[in-house]
């Protein structure tokens, strides 16, 4: 692959001479930015929905061994597994033939906190130039302001915020009723047509780069709920709750974890995953804690507080439009959820999943739904504290909790993580 | 009449028990050997007659292999931890703790108060299976391996968290002459504290305790080190005689309850089914598509070829070189025109001394008084033992050796991988010398002898074995991980019904594919470099050699002596040196050998290092498991300027009573993690506020074992594992409460984009409190706390003290923050002030500096196990990361630099860039996540800069072999750089 940025790109001490390449606003015609598939429905609507801001995106549905092995061949081995995958998905993509590497960006999201996941984005620029593809453009998606000038042709405005955050919303909505229907529907298939109908309702709702009237998401709610009321549901049959946690890509990404959910329900149980929604709160809330534990900026508290609020606010209406509607267990409101760690762990701790880890528990419990995976990488740093840390003080205070830890990497194999799956399920009740 | 029968599928073994009204009426297990299905069949018409042709059944099928047979022939499966709980129910119903080893699985089951079950973790190593390949290091049979350890007089500490580092720990104490029993018990013992660690995980195991599987049966030695371990009498340890079919006897009695009726005849027809099922896994390409490529193959490589010589054929001089590895001895007997005279390549059966013994005798016969040896070299594992019993001339380090062969052959080579039996050594060659070595890390290691006792565990020898993957059609795709994971995708793979010859083919891919992705972690062929030379006795195996060529898609040279290169290279740099006069021992000498071996602990310091001493007669002693130079006797090395004995022993001093008469509490703080830096901070901050300060005691290996019961999450790393023990040894002292700050935070020194602790440092207090059941009703004082902005300190702190000390007033906590920020700053003053000091007196002696890159916590001896007095023992002056960091700019870095202690490490090497005699070592806990991060940062600084870069990778094993490796070899290198540049500059001057 010939490229005229870098010279010597083989080597990768090279990288010392390597300047970012910026995402231009000229880029923005016809260039193609890929987006790994972390959550399929949040990120399918997103990536649907950039469109209205002059963005070409494409959510990656690649799958297969080769995923994994190009994690492996420009990743330290070492790293944990969601980076392996994020920038194998990527790489063998680049490398599919099916894009013009001259044409095409890439976007990761960025957390800004003190785990590994910080720098999947600087591994991912390292495995780029390591390969020949210095060029390519990567863009880091985070709401911390980290990178904020290196790609003057991708910028978050405020409409674009205020529409991501409705459709993740409206995501984890679509995501949480799919979940209830799925394991009951008498027509198989039909629940996914249900998903696909609601994104095609958000996509042609929201169009345009304009500022979307909550009047309008709160319809999308009811829709939402009406398409899956409509699902045809067996429900003789009783099937056990089992609750998925954990870090954020293996719990929901299926290429992460070995497609967990479609395990769980050949097994006769029903999948209950909290939203994406939790762990923005959950990140957001942080800034106040900071200012509580440490003192750190007031300023920043009290703007977070404000955002923090306004997304309870939102949560609250969906839970009274589905408790209205009967049809779907609710979720819990967040503050609530976030008041559950109180008296397992401490809010200071903020890394990964941090609390929101052993809250999520919680909550699951709370809700009778006493089976739970944990799904973490393998040496996962985080979640050593956080997930398999406070399994037992959890116990202790809900001994009707039946949990257990799963680890993902590229050399488990999935008959030892189904075998410790199927021990929880045999003790459930 | 009712009739119930159980099948156990387990990954080595088939068990199927009758069960007739309640009566156990046959029982019978056999090895599988990897045919699961065929073996099932054959198990059940063996009972035919005990079942009876016409009688109704129920079967239930359990174990790790059985689900995939389970499904294809439609036979109800049960969970084997869940048909182990029922088993115990009818069987030995007081039982309150279930332990079962099976030949993978380790499994523990809780059943007074809260019912709890778990498996090992798929880093936990096999416990059966595990016993077997230490039954084979040690060329015993299990057996014999279980008589041996009931004669043993003492344990060596093994590694328990997985069957590969055990290894590695027992390689070497058999290359060093300890006693088979004493490593034997030790053997047992490990797996005994795998159980407990790795299992148990916080929860005591006492009452009534039920051992079953196989292992538990058999080995009255395992039996014994469980009991001892966990302080049972024979009335509440149960050893039954159903212990290796209860979970077969389990799934009998979960068949009661399942509705599917069958005949012996119909159950057989399920089962044959099953056998006929497709299977579904991940192939590979074939490695030959047929035999003429495979011929075509092996002409290319029969060209490396080496001239031969009978030695009964020559006269004058001869050269001998010796490579005593892990598993493996090597000679070689070269002469004039190194051609190889004589060879031989044995299997060391744990006594090397003893092979090389019989060989150096067999060979001064056939030498005769026509050829004269008149020179000697001795490399590999055994090198130090070996030099010492033969009065070999010289020792090398198997790098050295392994680039003299090699060189020999391919005059150009860029790049030699050795795979050997235990280990993968591979490196790069730079200006004729050697740079950049990879290792492979305690993870991936025993990849050679994996394949070995993998091919004998299924009934093969290692050649034959890996012929049967030459021509498998469908290779499985094993993954390239280390070899425990290897052993779950093996399992995975017969499950699916995989043969003998896609298994063989896929374990030859992968041994291959871990070298190149885990240990040298290749990106393209170009990353190796033009002239590979292969290498080791593992590339003899032409699969190995064909899956290596074709993975890198580049052909390679293998010498014909691929598996003598070690002693081959020994023999040459044996020939380039001879001495005046050879040491080697004569025939006289050798008939009179004696080797003895007696273990001792060493009393000379507080380590008391465990001594195995080897006498071999007429005065030759070699002396082995000591960490410094003490026990040797002899004159004593000068005391080398090293800083992380200064720094430990400054820390130590804030232990130091204060002398308070009244303080207003005692506060244990726990000294590790980052106490290691912070104890003059948080000392000096307690002390002037009121209170007492008393510190844990310095890490030891007791002190883990204490803690280890509250471990969750087995592989977090060691540091932080030790903290469950100084929590239990400051509980001891009988301190009024813990003080463990959590800090998101870490000072700030400028040179990060953030100042973050890594997440274990940062909130392990947090897991401390949730774990350790003693803390619930304890003072354990836990607050979040940033130091990074003094005056938001002095605010939170107050909030804090004052609020549970109403005593206390804002004004006295700000003096007590003031006298700990300056107490702080002098100390590093001083660690800058001992470490300039340190450089002056290396600059001034003419002496190499090992700057130790780490975290503060590495000074921790429990941690490092000594490694900084290894490398001075090497004549270097050890300075820490933290003395040097600040003498050189910040280098740039490619990713995000927000770990205030990992951004020292990239000043360091930055310095070591500019410091002609300075070299940077790193070391990198097991299993930390963040050094996955840092280590290819300070590689490129440290590479960028003309240095060469050393990582040394360490965790609870305290073995030292492979990083003394590391070390020689890096010395070696730097050494021939500086030869070489001498030499260029003269020949300048020259011309």
């Amino acid at each position: 692959m010939q490229n005229n940025n870098i010279p010597n790109s083989t080597q990768a001490d090279s990288a010392a001479e390597y300047k970012l390449p910026q995402f231009t606003e000229e880029m923005r015609k016809d260039y193609t930015i890929l987006v790994p598939n972390m959550l399929p429905v949040q990120l399918g609507l997103m990536c649907r929905l950039m469109k209205n801001f002059g963005y070409n995106m494409e959510l990656l549905h690649t799958e297969g061994p080769n995923i994994a092995e190009q994690g492996l061949r420009n990743v330290h081995n070492d790293t944990c597994y969601p980076a392996l995958l994020v920038i194998g998905q990527l790489m063998d993509a680049i490398e599919s033939g099916k894009y013009d590497v001259h044409k095409i960006a890439l976007i990761l999201p960025q957390t800004g906190g003190g785990c590994r996941a910080s720098n999947y984005i600087h591994l991912m620029r390292k495995a780029l130039v390591k390969n020949g593809y210095g060029f390519i453009p990567v863009i880091s998606l985070n709401f911390a302001g980290l990178e904020s000038d290196a790609n003057p042709g991708f910028k978050l405005t405020k409409t674009m915020v205020i529409q991501i955050a409705y459709t993740l919303m409206i995501g984890d909505l679509i995501m949480m009723v799919a979940n209830q229907c799925r394991p009951y529907e008498v027509v198989p298939g039909s629940t996914d047509k249900a998903i696909e109908i609601c994104m095609k309702a958000v996509t042609t709702r929201f169009t345009g780069d304009r500022s979307v009237h909550y009047r309008e998401v709160k319809h999308l709610y009811q829709y939402v709920l009406t398409v899956f009321g409509k699902v045809k549901l067996d429900k003789s049959k009783k099937k056990k709750l089992v609750g998925i946690v954990g870090e954020i890509y293996v719990k929901f990404s299926p290429l992460g974890n070995n497609r967990l959910e479609e395990f769980l329900l050949s097994e006769g149980c029903e999948p209950v995953l909290p939203g994406l929604v939790d762990f923005c709160m959950y990140s957001i809330y942080n800034s106040v804690i900071d200012h509580e534990l440490y003192g750190r900026s007031a300023a920043r508290a009290a703007i977070f507080k404000i955002v923090y609020q306004f997304l309870l606010g939102k949560q609250a209406d969906i839970i009274k439009l589905m408790k209205k509607d009967g049809h779907f267990r609710a979720p819990m409101p967040f503050e609530e959820v976030r008041k559950n760690a109180q008296g397992i762990i401490g809010q200071g701790v903020k890394m990964g999943e941090g609390w929101l880890l052993p809250a999520e528990m919680v909550e699951l419990i709370n809700e009778g739904v006493n089976n739970i995976v944990c799904t973490q990488p393998f040496g996962c740093l985080p979640n050593h504290i956080a997930g398999k840390g406070m399994i037992r003080k959890i116990r202790e205070v809900y001994p009707q909790a039946n949990i257990v830890a799963v680890d993902y990497d590229p050399g488990a194999s999935k008959i030892n993580q189904e075998n410790r799956i199927k021990l929880m399920l045999s003790s459930a009740e | 009449m009712n009739v119930n029968v159980g099948i156990d599928i387990g990954s080595t073994t088939v068990k199927i028990v009758v069960v007739r009204d309640g009566e156990i009426i046959h029982k019978h297990y056999e090895r599988h050997f990897s045919k699961v299905r065929e073996k099932a069949v054959e198990l059940v018409q063996n009972a035919r007659e005990a079942i009876g042709s016409d009688a109704e059944l129920r079967c239930a099928i359990t174990g790790s292999a059985g689900l995939g047979v389970a499904k294809a022939a439609d036979i109800d499966f049960v969970q084997e931890v869940f048909a182990t709980r029922k088993a115990v129910g009818v069987h030995v119903p007081q039982a309150d703790v279930v332990i079962e080893l099976g030949g993978e699985d380790a499994k523990i089951v809780f059943l007074s108060g809260q019912l709890e079950e778990r498996m090992n973790g798929s880093c936990a190593g096999g416990t059966g299976a595990f016993i077997d390949q230490m039954a084979v290091l040690l060329d015993v049979t299990p057996g014999e391996l279980d008589n041996l350890a009931q004669h043993a007089e003492r344990i060596y500490t093994i590694a328990s968290r997985c069957g590969v580092f055990a290894k590695s720990d027992i390689q070497p104490l058999l290359n060093d002459g300890a006693r088979k029993e004493d490593v034997a018990a030790s053997i047992f013992q490990a797996v005994v504290n795998q159980t407990v660690a790795g299992l148990a995980q916080g929860r005591e195991i006492k009452g009534d305790v039920l051992f079953l599987g196989g292992p538990l049966f058999f080995f009255k030695g395992l039996q014994h080190r469980f009991q001892e371990t966990l302080g049972l009498d024979d009335a509440h340890a149960h050893f039954p005689d159903l212990a290796p079919f209860a979970i077969a006897a389990g799934a009998a009695e979960y068949a009661k309850d399942t509705q599917k009726t069958y005949t012996v005849d119909s159950l057989l027809a399920a089962l044959e089914r099953a056998a006929d099922a497709p299977v579904v896994a991940n192939y590979l390409p074939p490695l030959f598509e047929n035999e003429q490529q495979y011929e075509e193959f092996k002409h290319r490589h029969g060209v490396h070829d080496v001239m031969t010589q009978n030695v009964t054929m020559y006269e004058g001089d001869a050269y001998l070189g010796i490579d005593c590895g892990s598993t493996t001895t090597k000679l070689v007997l070269i002469g004039a025109d190194h051609q190889i005279l004589f060879h031989h390549y044995q299997s060391n059966k744990g006594n090397p001394a003893d092979v090389i013994r019989e060989q150096l005798t067999r060979l001064y016969e056939l030498c005769g008084d026509r050829v004269h040896i008149v020179s000697s070299a001795v490399t590999g594992y055994g090198e130090a033992l070996i030099q010492h019993a033969f009065g070999v001339d010289f020792g090398l380090v198997e790098t050295v050796a392994h680039f003299r062969a090699a060189r020999h052959f391919c005059p150009d080579v860029d790049f030699i991988i050795d795979i050997g039996g235990q280990d993968i050594k591979c490196f790069k060659i730079r200006n004729k010398c050697i740079d950049n070595i990879s290792l492979n890390e305690a993870c991936s290691s025993g990849c050679g002898s994996f394949i070995e006792t993998f091919a004998r565990s299924m009934g093969y020898s290692i050649e034959e074995f890996c012929k049967l993957g030459l021509f498998a059609k469908h290779p499985i795709d094993l993954g390239s991980r280390c070899t425990v994971f290897m052993n779950s995708s093996v399992k995975q793979a017969q499950k699916d019904g995989a043969g003998i010859d896609a298994i063989s083919a896929g374990l030859s891919v992968s041994v291959v594919k871990n070298a190149l992705y885990k240990v040298i972690r290749a990106h393209s062929p170009d990353d190796l470099g033009e002239h590979i030379v292969v290498q080791g006795g593992t590339f003899l195996n032409d699969a190995i050699l064909r899956s290596f060529e074709q993975e890198i898609g580049r052909n390679v040279t293998r010498p014909a002596i691929s598996g003598l290169m070690g002693a081959y290279g020994a023999a040459l740099h044996a020939k380039d040196n001879r001495p005046a006069q050879t040491t080697l021992v004569g025939p006289d000498v050798l008939a009179s050998f004696l080797h003895t071996v007696k273990s001792a602990r060493c009393g000379l310091c507080e380590n008391h290092c465990s001594l195995t001493i080897n006498d071999f007669g007429g005065g030759r002693r070699y002396i082995s498991g000591n960490r410094c130079e003490r026990p040797l006797g002899g004159t004593k090395k000068a005391d080398l300027p090293n800083l992380y004995q200064w720094k430990l022993e400054k820390l130590k001093s804030y232990g130091a009573p204060s002398g308070n008469p009244h303080p207003i509490a005692t506060l244990g703080l726990p000294f590790g993690l980052n106490f290691y830096e912070l104890t003059p901070f948080w000392t000096t901050f307690l002390r002037t506020l009121g209170f007492e300060t008393v510190l844990s005691d310095v890490s030891t290996r007791d002190m883990y074992m204490k803690g280890q019961h509250s471990i969750p999450s087995d592989t977090v790393c060691y540091p932080a594992k030790l903290m469950h023990g100084h929590i239990e040894n400051l509980l001891d002292k009988g301190v009024d409460a813990i003080f463990y700050p959590c800090m998101t935070y870490n000072l700030d020194e400028g040179r990060a984009t953030n100042c973050y602790n890594c997440p274990v440092v940062a909130y392990y207090p947090e897991l401390l409190h949730a774990n350790v059941a003693a803390l619930a009703d304890f003072d354990f004082m836990m607050p979040y706390f940033e130091l990074a902005d003094h005056k938001r300190f002095v605010q939170q702190a107050a909030k804090y003290f004052c609020g549970k000390y109403p005593q206390l007033k804002k004004k006295q906590v700000a003096a007590a923050a003031a006298a700990a920020y300056q107490e702080l700053d002098d100390y590093y003053a001083q660690v800058r002030l001992e470490g300039q000091k340190a450089i002056a007196y290396a600059d001034t002696h003419g002496l190499d500096i090992a700057v130790i890159a780490g975290r503060p916590y590495h000074v921790d001896p429990e941690i490092n196990h000594g490694i900084d007095q290894l490398i001075a023992s090497f004549g270097l002056v050890i300075v820490s990361e933290d003395a040097v960091w600040q003498l050189a700019e910040e280098p740039k870095v490619h990713v995000l630099n927000q770990w205030t202690y990992h951004s020292r490490m990239y000043g360091a090497a930055k310095y070591v860039t500019q410091k002609e005699n300075a070299q940077l070592i790193q070391l990198v806990s097991f299993g930390c996540g963040i050094d996955a991060i840092t280590t290819d940062e300070v590689r490129a600084i440290c590479e960028n800069g003309g240095k060469i870069y050393t990582q040394l990778k360490i965790d609870e094993i305290s073995n030292l072999g492979a990083a003394k490796i590391r070390i020689r070899s890096m010395l070696a290198a730097v050494e021939e750089g500086r030869k070489l540049a001498e030499q260029q500059h003269s020949e300048q001057h020259a011309g």
